[in-house]
């Protein structure tokens, strides 16, 4: 009997893929952010208020993820931004590959923010590197402040936790600060916003969020070029 | 549940492995799982087994290694396993740790036989 090592990643043709993704996003100065939640959290609500708010021009694109319809896509079409659709056919989360083939026909020169919305789900999206600069988790207020310690992969691996429908409040049973301690608890440090896509209450926090990375993210001037 | 498609990952990963070993067969997979991947290890266990079944490939193992999430202190240097979220170090209490482990999803290593060799005690034949 001989043991060989193996010594590699279980998803390494996805992850190859997403460091190849990665490099293009660079190279084109694209902030690429990947949405996660359960389903009905809100993502598709805080893409709206977000294409929505953003100053025209605007070069942003969107690619949504979900099992079956183009719902979402026609949501968010009507904002004027490129949007595409992926529909999993099944598959509960978006992986590497599927970001690829949907932004075969547009040309990264015109983009410096693309939205990525991931099947609604709170475990399977952690596993894939879908190739973003960040992940970003949205839990709503109707679900319960102990789900980053239910589900502490996503809340470990997204940089900011987005609170959402802090405008039902008042009728729920939830803790919020309760729930802010166990994103921190998972993830110490990690960085929260809290909104409601309803009323726009807390949006201007998470724009300055969006907008602060997207300044961050500028390529470097290349000072050496004459 | 995706859970299939890792163990279908794995599949491939000891086709494409055994592709390098000829006149060996596969008899064992380790595959390494940190407790923050967000991966059911029966649910893995169940797929393997599920896609196996009635292939060339039925009588392979699974060996799944759970990595717990480990921490090293930023302070004082100090490696330490977390548990129930408590990333605090346990020798200087600074609370600036990072994480070092805890989400692997890897492959470990593949153990292979030589055909002809039996696996009941019999030797080989000279």
């Amino acid at each position: 009997m001989d043991r060989v090592p193996l010594e590699r990643k279980v998803l390494s043709e996805n992850d190859r893929i997403a460091a190849e993704l990665r490099a293009r996003f660079q190279e084109h100065g694209i902030l690429c952010l990947n949405l996660i939640s359960s389903p009905g959290s809100g993502k598709t609500s805080l893409l709206e208020r977000t294409l929505e708010t953003l100053p025209r021009p605007n070069r942003v694109a969107v690619l949504t993820g979900d099992i079956q319809t183009e719902n979402d896509a026609n949501r968010l079409k009507r904002f004027g931004f490129p949007v595409k659709q992926i529909t999993t056919g099944g598959t509960c989360h978006l992986d590497a590959r599927m970001i690829e083939r949907h932004l075969a026909d547009w040309n990264l020169n015109d983009l410096d923010l693309l939205l990525i919305e991931n099947v609604g789900n709170l475990v399977c999206p952690a596993s894939y590197d879908l190739g973003e600069a960040a992940k970003i988790v949205v839990l709503s207020v109707t679900e319960g402040e102990d789900k980053p310690l239910k589900y502490p992969s996503i809340f470990f691996k997204s940089d900011l936790l987005v609170l959402n429908k802090i405008d039902l409040l008042p009728y729920v049973p939830f803790d919020i600060t309760a729930a802010a301690e166990n994103a921190r608890k998972v993830h110490p440090g990690m960085e929260i916003v809290k909104v409601s896509c309803l009323t726009g209450n807390g949006l201007q926090e998470w724009m300055t969020w969006l907008a602060q990375r997207r300044s961050a993210h500028k390529p470097l001037v290349q000072e050496t070029v004459s | 549940m995706h859970e299939l498609g890792i163990a279908n990952s794995v599949l491939d990963a000891v086709r494409t492995e055994m592709s390098l070993h000829p006149g060996t067969y596969p008899c064992k997979v380790g595959v390494r799982i940190g407790e923050m991947a967000a991966i059911d290890q029966e649910a893995l266990r169940f797929c393997f087994e599920a896609i196996i079944l009635d292939t060339d490939l039925k009588a392979l193992e699974l060996g799944i290694e759970v990595c717990p999430r480990r921490h090293r202190c930023q302070a004082c240097g100090r490696e330490f396993v977390v548990h129930d979220y408590d990333s605090r170090c346990p020798q200087c209490a600074s609370l600036d740790t990072t994480c070092i482990s805890g989400d692997e999803l890897e492959l470990a290593y593949l153990e292979v036989e030589e055909y002809g060799s039996s696996t009941v005690g019999a030797k080989s034949p000279q």
